[in-house]
């Protein structure tokens, strides 16, 4: 086995499972020659997780886990390519991996054989990603305990937090090619959410929570994750039905990053190439949206805790403009789908294989800068903040059900969500809706941003503002 | 069956396929195990439990007229679990090596503030012979299609759909079969075996004519039949997937209202599965999410609901010879004309809350603890003919197909319908897109208020605490009588 020697102590925080890189090249090296394979690449992945949940002062369930995956992808003679993966880093198992890649090249799909990417061996840039020490798991314990704790005080009605956690993990991934890249990276990583549960006498009970990441568990921002479960939990608890109709309704940043990340296929060039994207190749440089949108993807961002340098096949990472002034500018690409557009890879791919994933990292969304954002705003706020017909701003917190009710290849949606309606002054939760809508629709509806731009799990993003949505409620 | 040795992985000369002579099986396992439960016990843990697999999986996609992916995978990897006064720790490895295990014992018992003794006396008296429900399967990865032939199959299924299909864009197919052989042993005197095959295929289309736009797919699951594939009827899928397609190309979309509503059966089941069945699962019961706690032996549906939760059903893609803690599943009638009767429990449910296990502790992998979950769950049939439910209703929706669905921890519930069509004064009308049902279980389900005579089971992937497992959903055609149908 390639992994370094272990020592760890009884109810202790993950330490680093290590991957010999260069053993495992030279490795696959012998091996690969021993075969007659001559092209081949890896990507591997090794990681030690701890976690815990809690339940009104107990331990819920605690967990621990060392994992390791490796996939091999091989190019045959006839330059067709297999792939075959395991958790298996043993030289049996990654002896039987590059057979298992062999023979499954001999079903390659020649219209479409991915390359290495030209840019596997190229600089890298630097990372703002600092490996942090990991706590034991009875800290995490004693911390999430203490969390729950703080969050039961901060009202009557809250009873329970039935969703809690609190994760770190140590994790490093490769990728390397029988060309002589070698790319090796580094993490760790650390997650808190806390999920309340409150329930007045005759009243529904309502729910609502907060997340928080970090490079450590000890940067975790604790008290803020506490407070916002709180306050968003507290203001669900006076509710009342909605009636149906079309609203102006403000996105907060996590919600309007949702839904573009669900309809992200409109800026991969994979999908667009699969004729499943609502783009097509054509869509470059043509109007996506109201002209003072900007989107860009940024897995780099210093915000972001996820950051990496490389992606599946060894591109180095970048910040990457997807539309400007309202308008598409570029597709996120892997090496196969750059060749087909005649552009160089991104650095979006997803890893390798006989077809590669391509999709975005983390957005930053926001204003372009021109007058126009503020200007529809502007025209809100002078009505209070209100449509013209009096029936309020909905404000929409949280979307629910992605995976089932968008229609990333139509255009369409159609989500529960979690909010509010602000009418006369007063904010008041609603009880259960659903927003519904055409997602180009959407784009061409913003009418303007709010606030600072908020840094969430998902990328950047201010509130959105957007007109003319239709909520179903039970009003 | 005669397969060409060259086109098949796993032949003498290939390396993806698994042995399937058993890697899991005693003695081998057994010499190992003891230890690790005993000392387990030693250290004053009241139950040690150790779950071993072995996979080998393969996933194949085709896109219009080519192959473009073959994705074999193959692991090992077990979970140790130690549970003392009610609580539990868990860990994951895939290290397999004496080395690795007793590390991740260890790391267990350490959560519990337990640690490893040579002089504390044993309290485990070895494991009892191996229940061995693999013996039968030993031969089921050879049996299933090689991969030549099951290229040919898919490819089969994306030519039919390019020849029943109209404005076709996009045509998919795809296949996954997923082996796997568990071992499980505790300290309770568990020790069994088991090997399971679970294979998917799947059809999908996008149409798209002007500014119309239509994405389908239809999914088909089995476990246990290694000729699945080879049984596949792949043009009367095409043929059902782009019958929908060309209806729904055109469709409106359905207008926002509070209405009755007749779910077709099949993978009308969801509703019960979102709105119902996850609310009487015993993690639901131990973190206090569900409405249905205190509410054994009571009415929480219409009398015209029966719904059942088993593990039996031959070929079903919930069902299994053993749970992922080494019990035989049952068939559990949760609600019995309308009265709620048991709970969905596991060995940590029992514990926790008392409800006996009813074979339901499932997990994805060893990386999960097993947890309560569903496995074939259904509304049984009723009386009626879906004729007769679709007559009871003025203005309405009929969802002859749905999309999935999720459950909040407050029973909030929603799922998506992928065809509809409205119903007026008793009479199927246009058909509609783009409808979300939303509400809250203790509203829906005496609301549930006649069932049709056409039981049947559709397969599923369910996701949630102990990660994407494999199941079923049914019912027979049921009518709603109001619920809140999201549209614009």
């Amino acid at each position: 086995m390639a992994t370094d020697e272990r020592d760890q102590a009884a109810g202790a925080g993950p330490e680093a499972a290590g991957l010999d890189v260069e053993a495992l090249r030279s490795r696959l090296e012998g091996l690969a020659a021993s075969r007659g394979i001559r092209q081949w690449d890896l990507g591997a992945s090794c990681s030690t997780n701890t976690s815990v949940q809690v339940d009104r002062g107990e331990a819920k369930q605690m967990k621990g886990s060392q994992r390791s995956a490796i996939t091999v992808r091989v190019w045959n003679s006839d330059g067709l390519v297999g792939i075959t993966s395991t958790s298996d880093l043993s030289d049996t198992g990654l002896e039987r991996a590059l057979a298992g890649a062999r023979d499954a090249s001999d079903y390659g799909n020649a219209d479409e054989t991915p390359a290495f990417s030209p840019l596997a061996k190229a600089p890298l840039a630097p990372l703002q990603h600092p490996e942090r020490e990991s706590l034991s798991i009875l800290d995490l314990l004693s911390t999430l305990k203490d969390a729950e704790r703080q969050l039961l005080d901060r009202h009557a009605a809250i009873a329970t937090v039935p969703y809690n956690g609190l994760a770190q993990a140590r994790g490093e991934r490769i990728y390397l090619n029988s060309e002589g890249a070698i790319r090796h990276e580094k993490a760790t990583s650390a997650s808190l959410y806390l999920y309340a549960r409150a329930e007045e006498a005759g009243r529904k009970p309502r729910s609502a929570g907060a997340i928080r990441l970090a490079h450590g568990a000890a940067d975790l921002d604790i008290s803020g994750c506490i407070d916002e479960a709180a306050e968003l939990t507290i203001s669900h608890l006076d509710y009342a039905p909605i009636g149906t109709g079309h609203y102006l309704c403000v996105f907060s940043p996590e919600a309007f990053l949702d839904l573009i990340g669900a309809f992200s296929g409109m800026f991969s060039a994979r999908a667009v190439l699969d004729g499943v994207s609502l783009s097509s190749r054509e869509s470059l440089g043509q109007p996506l949206s109201v002209p003072f949108l900007s989107i860009h993807d940024n897995i780099l961002n210093p915000a972001n805790v996820a950051a990496s340098a490389f992606d599946g096949e060894g591109t180095p990472t970048q910040r990457l403009a997807l539309v400007e002034h309202g308008t598409l500018r570029n597709f996120v690409h892997s090496e196969a789908t750059a060749r087909a557009f005649g552009v160089a890879p991104s650095g979006h791919a997803g890893g390798i294989g006989p077809k590669v994933g391509v999709g975005v990292s983390w957005l930053e969304i926001g204003p372009s800068g021109s007058p126009g954002a503020a200007t529809g705003l502007d025209r809100f706020a002078s009505s209070g903040h209100g449509s013209a017909d009096g029936r309020g701003v909905v404000v929409i917190d949280s979307l629910s059900a992605l995976h089932a009710g968008v229609k990333a290849s139509q255009g369409s949606f159609s989500l529960p969500f979690d909010g509010w309606l602000i009418q006369g002054g007063n904010r008041r939760s609603i009880e259960a809706a659903t927003v519904a809508g055409d997602i180009r629709t959407v784009l061409n509806s913003i009418v303007g941003f709010e606030g600072e731009a908020k840094v969430t799990p998902e990328g950047l993003c201010p509130a959105v503002w957007v007109d003319n949505l239709s909520i179903t409620g039970e009003a | 069956m005669v397969v060409s040795a060259s086109a098949r992985l796993g032949s003498p000369s290939g390396a993806v396929r698994s042995s399937s002579s058993g890697l899991l099986q005693d003695p081998l396992w057994r010499q190992r195990l003891e230890p690790l439960l005993a000392g387990g016990r030693e250290a004053g843990a009241d139950l040690v439990e150790v779950f071993i697999e072995r996979t080998d999986r393969i996933g194949l996609l085709a896109e219009q007229e080519a192959i473009t992916s073959v994705s074999p995978a193959f692991g090992m990897g077990a979970g140790i679990r130690v549970f003392r006064a009610g609580f539990d720790g868990f860990v994951s490895t895939n290290d397999l090596s004496e080395r690795g295990l007793a590390e991740a014992l260890d790391q267990a018992l350490g959560m519990l503030g337990l640690r490893r003794s040579s002089v504390a006396p044993s309290r485990f008296e070895g494991l009892p012979p191996l229940r061995d429900f693999a013996l039968a399967k030993a031969d089921w990865l050879d049996r299933c299609p090689a991969l030549a032939e099951s290229i040919g199959r898919l490819l089969q299924g994306t030519a039919s759909l390019a020849r029943h299909g109209q404005h076709l864009q996009a045509r998919r197919g795809n296949y996954s079969r997923d082996w796997q052989e568990v071992l499980v042993a505790a300290s309770d005197g568990t020790f069994s075996r088991d090997i399971r095959l679970h294979q998917s295929l799947g059809l999908s289309l996008l149409a798209a004519d002007g500014d119309h736009r239509s994405s389908l797919a239809r999914r088909y699951g089995s476990e246990g039949r290694p000729d699945e594939l080879r049984d596949w009827d792949a043009d009367a899928s095409a043929l059902d997937l782009c019958s929908s397609a060309a209806t729904m190309l055109y469709a409106d979309y359905v207008e926002a209202a509070q209405l009755p509503v007749v779910l077709a059966n099949r993978f009308g089941g969801v509703i019960f599965h979102e709105a119902c069945g996850h609310l009487l699962e015993t993690t639901q019961l131990e973190r206090g999410t569900t409405p249905f706690a205190d509410k054994l032996g009571e009415a929480i549906a219409h009398d015209a609901v029966t719904a059942i939760d088993e593990g039996l059903t031959a070929g079903a893609f919930g069902s299994m010879s053993m749970d992922d803690e080494g019990m035989e599943p049952q068939r559990t009638v949760l609600i019995e004309n309308g009265v709620l009767r048991r709970f969905i429990s596991d060995r940590a449910g029992e514990l926790r809350t008392g409800q006996p296990r009813t074979g339901s502790g499932r997990r994805q992998s060893h990386a999960f603890a097993a947890a309560s979950r569903m496995r074939n769950t259904f509304i049984a049939a009723g009386p009626h003919s879906p004729a007769d439910l679709i007559a009871s209703v003025d203005r309405g929706l009929y969802c002859k197909s749905m999309g999935g669905g999720s459950v909040g921890p407050t029973g909030q519930f929603n799922f998506s319908v992928e065809e509809g069509y409205l119903i007026e004064n008793g009479q199927l009308g246009k058909p509609v897109k783009g409808a979300t049902l939303i509400g809250e279980a203790r509203e829906v389900l005496p609301r549930i208020s006649m069932c049709a005579d056409d039981l049947e089971l559709a397969a599923g992937f369910c996701g949630s605490v102990s990660g994407s497992i494999y199941v079923t959903v049914g019912q027979p055609h049921i009518k709603v009588d109001s619920i809140t149908v999201g549209g614009r």
